[in-house]
C-alpha cells in the first residue's frame, strides 16, 4: 500500500480508536475528579476572599481547567486497558502503536477543548473581553495538545494500576501548576522563579490567556505560541518513542 | 522439522524464532510452516513458550532473533495483522462498551466497510448465539459469552488466517461445542486455523497437523495421530464392576503392568490387552463382580503429549 494510503488509513483507525476512548474513559470517576472537580475547587481555595479581578481570574482559571482536564485521561487508558485485557486484543488489530498512542491523545485533548469552554463562557458572561479570540484559540488548541500529550508521557513506565500513574502525574502536575503564573503573573515573579517557570507548559498559555484577556502579557505571543507548539512536539515524540518500548512489555 | 510438502501455498513460515525474558529462554528457536488452509494445533504444557509464540507471530511482541511471515507478511507489519483475525489468551472485550459495539470497533479498526461489517456482524452474532444480548454492555456476560464474542471480533474483518490461544479454556460443554464446530466450518471453508490448546481431544478431534512445543523448543510435529502412533505407549484395559474390586487384586492379574483406579472404573495397563480381558473376565466371575463396562483404550495423543514433554524435561 502507498505510502500516503497507509498514513490517511490509519489516521482514521486513530480516530476510532479516539472515539472508543471518549465512549469509555469520560464518565469513568478518576476522570471527573482529577480532571474537572479538582481544579475547580484548588482554584477556589487560592483565590476566594482575595478581592481579584475577574480580569485577572479568568485566564488563570481557562489554564488551570485546560491542564487538568487535558491530562485527565491520557495517562490512564493504556494501563486501564493493560488492566482490563483489551490492550492485547487492540494490539493485535493492524494499528500501529503510534495510531494507538495518538488517538488516546486526541481522546484527552478533545476533552481538554471542550471543557475549557466552561471558564471562557463564565468569564465571557462575567463581563471579560477577549482582544485576541483567534490568538487564544489557537493558544487553547496546541495547549490542549501538548498536554494531552504530556498526560500519554506520565503513562509511560509499563504499570497496568491508574492509580499509580495518577500519583506520578499529581507529583508533577501540582508543582507545575504553582512555576506557571496562574496564581501569581510571571511580571511579578524574582528571576529565578521566571527562569523555573519556563520549562512548564502551561507558562505559556497563561501568559498568553492573560494578553488576550487582560490586555498584558510578559512575552510576545509569537515565543508564546512557538513555545507550546514546540512543547507539543516534545511531549509527542517523547510518548511515542518510549511507549514504543514498554508497550509489549505490559503484555 | 516441518512435515510439509513444499509444494502447498504457505499460510505461516517460522524461521528460528526465539525469545527470552531476562535470562529465561522462552522460545528456542522454533521453526515450523503451515500450510494454507490448515487447521494447526499448537500443544504444549504451561509455560512451555505457546503463548510467546503466537504473540510473535501476531506482532504483540518482538523476537529476538528469527523470522516469522504470514501469508508473505512479516509478522507484525500492518499487511500480516489486516490478513489476521486474533483471539489472544485471557483477552478481553471493553465491558463498558456492548457487545454489538465492540464488534464495530474492531470492524473499524480492521478498515471493514460499515454496511458490510453490520451485515457480517449480525451473521456471526446469531451464529454463537449472542443475538438476543448484542446490546447489552460487556460487563454483564458470561464467561462463555465473553469468549464466543471474542471469537466474533476476531471474525469480523473475515481474515484469511486465524490465531486462537486456548479458544475453549474453561467453558461450560455448550459453548465450546459451539467454538469447535465452528472453527471446522471456517476450516472446511478455507481458513487457515493456528489453535494453541490444552486440550487433546480437541486438538485430536480438529487439527489436520500439530506441533508439541516444551521448554521453548518443538519436540513433535506432524498428524495427531502419526505422533500417537510413533511415540508408542502401553494399551490399557478400562473396566468397572456393580461392586468394589481389590486394587491390589487387580495388580497382580497377568499380564498387568500397573493399575489406577478413576472414578467408578478401574484402568489396567498392559502389554498384552487381549489376555488381559480374559483374565478380567475369569476375575470378575471368581469375584462374584458382574462387568459393567469393559474397554480396549489404545494409547492417546495425550500419552504421547505426556511422554514427549517428560522425556524432554528429564
Amino acid at each position: 500500500m502507498p505510502f500516503g494510503a497507509t498514513v490517511l488509513q490509519q489516521a482514521r483507525r486513530c480516530l476510532t480508536i479516539a472515539r472508543k476512548d471518549i465512549r469509555i474513559y469520560y464518565s469513568k470517576g478518576p476522570v471527573v475528579i482529577f480532571g474537572v472537580l479538582f481544579p475547580v475547587f484548588l482554584f477556589l481555595s487560592f483565590t476566594i476572599g482575595r478581592h481579584l479581578e475577574v480580569d485577572f481570574m479568568i485566564p488563570g482559571l481557562i489554564g488551570m481547567v485546560l491542564f487538568f482536564t487535558a491530562t485527565a485521561i491520557s495517562p490512564i487508558v493504556v494501563p486501564w486497558e493493560t488492566q482490563a485485557r483489551t490492550l492485547e486484543r487492540l494490539m493485535s488489530c493492524p494499528v500501529t502503536i503510534e495510531t494507538i498512542i495518538l488517538g488516546d491523545i486526541l481522546a484527552s485533548f478533545a476533552f481538554g477543548l471542550g471543557i475549557s469552554l466552561v471558564p471562557i463562557v463564565i468569564g465571557l458572561a462575567l463581563g471579560i473581553t477577549i482582544s485576541s479570540p483567534l490568538v487564544l484559540a489557537a493558544a487553547v488548541v496546541l495547549a490542549a495538545f501538548g498536554f494531552a500529550a504530556l498526560g500519554n508521557v506520565f503513562s509511560i513506565p509499563p504499570t497496568n494500576l491508574p492509580a499509580t500513574v495518577n500519583m506520578i502525574a499529581s507529583v508533577v502536575k501540582f508543582p507545575v501548576v504553582f512555576i506557571s503564573g496562574v496564581f501569581i503573573p510571571l511580571d511579578e515573579l524574582p528571576a529565578w522563579g521566571r527562569a523555573i517557570s519556563y520549562v512548564s507548559p502551561l507558562t505559556y498559555f497563561t501568559d498568553i490567556a492573560r494578553r488576550c484577556i487582560q490586555g498584558q502579557g510578559y512575552l510576545p505571543v509569537a515565543v508564546d505560541l512557538l513555545a507550546l507548539l514546540a512543547f507539543a512536539i516534545l511531549l509527542l515524540a517523547v510518548a511515542v518513542t518510549f511507549h514504543r518500548r514498554t508497550m509489549p512489555k505490559r503484555i | 522439522m516441518t512435515g510439509i510438502e513444499s509444494d502447498h501455498a504457505l499460510a505461516i513460515e517460522v524461521d528460528s524464532l526465539t525469545k527470552h525474558y531476562g535470562k529465561l529462554l522462552a522460545v528456542d528457536h522454533v521453526s515450523f510452516k503451515v500450510k494454507q488452509g490448515e487447521l494447526f494445533g499448537f500443544l504444549g504444557p504451561n509455560g512451555a513458550g505457546k503463548t510467546t509464540t503466537v504473540r510473535m507471530l501476531t506482532g504483540i511482541i518482538r523476537a529476538d532473533e528469527g523470522s516469522a511471515s504470514i501469508l508473505g507478511h512479516k509478522a507484525g507489519s500492518l499487511g500480516a495483522k489486516q490478513m489476521s483475525g486474533v483471539l489472544p489468551e485471557m483477552a478481553n472485550a471493553y465491558t463498558d462498551l456492548s457487545g454489538w459495539n465492540n464488534l464495530m470497533l474492531v470492524s473499524r479498526l480492521y478498515g471493514v466497510p460499515d454496511g458490510e461489517a453490520r451485515e457480517r456482524g449480525e451473521g456471526l452474532l446469531q451464529k454463537l448465539g449472542l443475538q438476543p444480548r448484542k446490546d447489552d454492555l460487556v460487563k454483564g456476560y458470561s464467561k462463555g459469552m465473553k469468549q464466543r464474542l471474542i471469537l466474533c471480533m476476531a471474525l469480523i474483518s473475515d481474515p484469511q488466517i486465524l490465531f486462537l490461544d486456548e479458544p475453549t479454556s474453561g467453558l461450560d460443554v455448550q459453548s465450546a461445542r459451539l467454538i469447535k464446530g465452528l472453527l471446522q466450518e471456517l476450516n472446511a471453508r478455507g481458513k487457515t486455523i493456528f489453535l494453541t490448546t490444552h486440550d487433546m481431544d480437541e486438538a485430536n478431534q480438529l487439527c489436520h497437523r500439530v506441533a508439541i512445543i516444551n521448554q521453548g523448543r518443538i519436540v513433535a510435529i506432524d498428524a495427531p495421530e502419526k505422533i500417537r502412533l510413533a511415540t508408542g505407549g502401553v494399551h490399557s484395559v478400562e473396566v468397572s464392576f456393580n461392586g468394589e474390586a481389590s486394587i491390589e487384586t487387580l495388580a497382580k492379574l497377568p499380564c498387568v503392568n500397573s493399575v489406577k483406579k478413576l472414578g467408578d472404573k478401574y484402568r489396567l495397563y498392559t502389554a498384552d490387552p487381549g489376555e488381559l480381558v480374559a483374565s478380567v473376565v475369569s476375575f470378575s466371575g471368581v469375584h462374584r463382580l458382574k462387568i459393567v463396562s469393559l474397554n480396549i483404550l489404545a494409547p492417546t495423543l495425550e500419552d504421547a503429549f505426556v511422554a514427549l514433554t517428560e522425556k524432554e524435561t528429564k
